[in-house]
C-alpha cells in the first residue's frame, strides 16, 4: 500500500510522456544530449518510478551531478544520500551510489558509478557541499579515494584503524584493532 | 597635553599581552553535546574561526553486522539506532524491507504505525526541547517535557512492554494488535497534551532571554541548507516546506490531515517554533488516527523464511530529525548483501561549520541543540 501510493506520487510529478517508457528515461536523454556516452546502465528495481538507476561514466560524474542540479527539467539539488557497496567478484568492485531528489519535481534518482580497486572517484562536493561527510564515510569504512575533495580523513574509525570493515573480505569480528592488553603494573619494589 | 596621553597609549600598548587563536575543545563528555561529540573550536577572542568535529566514539559497525543477519533480526538493531524515537527507526527499516518484497499491508497495520511514530516524534521533540531549553539555561521547561514524555514512554510500555528500545513492529505490520488500553490512553494524552505545549510556550516563546538566546543566532539560508542536504525540521526552519510524510507519503499519512510548519529566517528560534508547531500538528495526526482507525487484521501474510527478490531499493521516511532511509541490496538470500543506513543527525551535523562560523562561543550550545542530533545514529 505505501508503495502504490508512493508510485503514484511519484507519477504525478514526472512527465506523463514517460509512463510507458522505462524510468529515468528522459533524464538519460537529457544527459545524453549534453555528455554523450557518459551513461552506461540504466535500470529501475520492478521498475519504480523513484528506484531508477543510472549508472555513469566515473570521470563525466561531476558533470553530470551538476547538470542534473541546475537543469530546469530535473533540478536534483539535494543529495539524499552518497553511499558505496563492495562487490568483490566484479571487475570493478567499489560501487559508489549517490541518492538525489527533486524539490521541484518532487521526484528521486539514483547515480551509481562503479570504480577499480585504488582508482580515483571525482568528488562531488563542489556540486553538493552536503558530500563531504558522506565521502570522508565512504572513504573510511570502504577505502574509496575522492579526488579534488577538500578534507579526506577518516571520519568514524580512529586515524590508526588501517582497514576498511565495510569491504566483503573484513571478518565481523574485526581483524582484532579492538584487543587492548592491558600494561603490566610494576610491582612494589621492582 | 596631547602628547602625554599620546605617550601612555603607546606604553599601555607595550605591556598588554600579545593576542593568539585559542584552541578549545568541547567534549566527548561534556553534557550540552548531547552524547559523545567531540567539537574542536578556534577562537579569535569569543568568535568562533574554525570548527572540527569529532565523532565515532559509538560506532557499532551497525552497517556490517546488519549484512551478517536476517531482516526480521535486524529489527532490534535499529531501535539503537535514534533510541529517542525507536518507533520511527523501525518503521523507516519495515518500510525499506515491505518496498522490497512489495506486500500489501493491512490498514489497521498503517495506521497504529502513524500514531506509535507520532507519538516517537513527540517524545523525541520533547526531549530536544527539554535539554535545549537546558542548555541555554531555562530549567523549569526541562522538568515539564520530562512529565509529558514519561507519559508517551508509558504509552510505548502498555503496548509494546518496553519504554525505550520498544522493538514495535514486525516486517508485513505488527506483532499483535495494540491493547484498548493503549488506545484510551492515547486519547487521553491527545487531549491533554495541546495544553501542555502553551504551558512550554508560555515560558519560552516570548521571553527576552530565550528570544536574545536564539533570535539571529546560527542563521541558514535555504539555498546553503539544501546545498549542505540538511533535513528535516533543520530544513523546514529555513523555510523549505518539505516533509516525506507529505512528499512521499508512507505508512497512514495519505489519509491524514496536517499542517508541515516552515520558519522564515533559518535561525534557532525558528527551528524551535518549527518543533513547537509539529508537536501540535503530531497531537493533531494522533487525534484523526484514533477517530479513523479501522478494524481489521495487523499483519499480511508473511512467509516463514523471509527471501526477497534480488535487487536494490532506498526508502527514507521522516524521522523527527530528519530524513532516516535505508538503502539495501538484496542477492536474494535470506540476509541482506547490504544496509546502508542514511543517517539524519550525521549528515546535519555536517553543517554545523556552517551554522557555527562567525558566531560567538557561548551559541555553539544553543546551535548544536537546535540541529537535534542523537549520536547513536549518527555513528551506528
Amino acid at each position: 500500500m505505501p508503495d502504490e501510493a508512493q508510485s503514484n506520487g511519484q507519477e504525478e510529478g514526472s512527465a506523463p510522456a514517460a509512463a510507458q517508457a522505462p524510468p529515468a528515461q528522459d533524464l538519460r536523454e537529457l544527459v545524453e544530449r549534453e555528455y554523450a556516452g557518459t551513461i552506461l546502465e540504466q535500470s529501475a528495481y520492478k521498475d519504480m518510478a523513484d528506484e531508477a538507476t543510472l549508472v555513469v561514466r566515473l570521470d563525466a560524474l561531476p558533470q553530470v551531478g551538476s547538470l542534473l542540479r541546475d537543469h530546469p527539467s530535473a533540478r536534483f539539488r539535494l543529495l539524499s544520500d552518497l553511499t558505496a557497496a563492495h562487490f568483490p567478484a566484479e571487475e570493478r568492485p567499489f560501487h559508489v551510489v549517490y541518492h538525489l531528489y527533486s524539490f521541484d519535481h518532487n521526484r528521486r534518482l539514483r547515480l551509481k558509478v562503479k570504480a577499480h580497486e585504488g582508482e580515483q572517484v571525482p568528488s562531488v562536493v563542489s556540486v553538493w557541499s552536503g558530500a563531504n561527510w558522506m565521502e570522508r564515510e565512504v572513504f573510511d569504512l570502504f577505502g574509496v579515494s575522492f579526488k579534488g575533495h577538500p578534507d579526506l580523513r577518516r571520519i568514524l574509525l580512529p586515524e590508526d584503524w588501517g582497514s576498511h570493515p565495510l569491504r566483503k573480505d573484513y571478518p565481523l569480528e574485526g581483524r582484532g584493532e579492538r584487543v587492548y592488553t592491558k600494561p603490566r603494573r610494576k610491582e612494589y619494589g621492582e | 597635553m596631547f602628547e602625554v596621553e599620546s605617550s601612555t597609549r603607546i606604553e599601555r600598548s607595550s605591556v598588554m599581552p600579545g593576542t593568539e587563536e585559542l584552541i578549545i575543545n568541547m567534549g566527548p563528555q561534556h553534557p550540552s553535546t548531547h552524547g559523545v561529540l567531540r567539537v574542536i573550536l578556534r577562537l579569535d577572542g569569543e568568535t568562533v574561526t574554525d570548527c572540527d568535529c569529532d565523532i565515532g566514539f559509538l560506532h557499532r559497525g551497525t552497517e556490517k553486522i546488519g549484512e551478517n543477519i536476517t531482516y526480521t533480526m535486524f529489527i532490534p538493531y535499529t531501535d539503537r539506532l535514534d533510541y529517542i524515537a525507536a518507533p520511527s527507526s523501525n518503521l523507516a527499516w519495515v518500510t525499506a524491507v515491505e518496498k522490497l518484497f512489495g506486500w500489501e499491508i493491512p490498514m489497521r497495520a498503517h495506521y497504529i504505525r502513524s500514531l506509535v511514530a507520532e507519538f516517537s516524534r513527540i517524545s523525541s521533540h520533547l526531549l530536544w526541547l527539554a535539554t535545549h531549553a537546558l542548555d541555554i539555561g531555562a530549567m523549569t521547561v526541562f522538568l515539564w517535557c520530562f512529565r509529558e514524555r514519561e507519559m508517551v514512554l508509558d504509552l510505548f510500555e502498555t503496548a509494546f512492554g518496553a519504554r525505550l528500545t520498544v522493538n514495535a513492529f514486525r516486517l508485513g505490520g505488527l506483532f499483535q494488535d495494540v491493547p484498548q488500553k493503549f488506545l484510551d490512553l492515547s486519547q487521553e494524552f491527545a487531549d491533554l497534551f495541546p495544553g501542555r505545549i502553551g504551558d512550554y510556550e508560555t515560558l519560552l516563546t516570548d521571553n527576552r532571554i530565550w528570544l536574545q538566546r536564539t533570535r539571529g543566532i546560527g542563521v541558514i539560508s535555504a539555498d546553503d541548507a539544501i546545498d549542505l542536504s540538511l533535513t528535516g525540521p533543520v530544513l523546514r526552519g529555513s523555510g523549505v516546506r518539505w516533509d516525506i510524510r507529505r512528499a512521499e507519503p508512507y505508512a497512514a499519512y495519505p489519509y491524514l490531515d496536517f499542517v508541515v510548519p516552515v520558519g522564515e529566517n533559518g535561525d534557532v528560534y525558528d527551528r524551535y517554533l518549527v518543533r513547537i508547531e509539529e508537536m501540535r500538528q503530531s497531537t493533531r495526526i494522533i487525534q484523526q488516527c484514533l477517530a479513523q482507525l479501522p478494524k481489521g487484521p495487523v499483519s499480511c501474510k508473511v512467509p516463514r523464511t523471509i527471501k526477497p527478490p534480488a535487487g536494490e531499493v532506498y526508502h527514507s521516511i521522516e524521522n523527527p530529525k530528519g530524513e532516516f532511509g535505508f538503502y539495501l541490496v538484496s542477492d536474494g538470500s535470506e540476509t541482506p548483501y547490504r544496509v546502508r543506513i542514511r543517517p539524519p543527525s550525521f549528515v546535519n551535523l555536517g553543517g554545523l561549520k556552517k551554522l557555527v562560523l562567525g558566531g560567538l562561543v557561548a551559541d555553539v550550545v544553543a546551535i548544536i541543540g537546535s540541529i537535534d542530533i542523537v549520536l547513536g545514529e549518527c555513528d551506528r
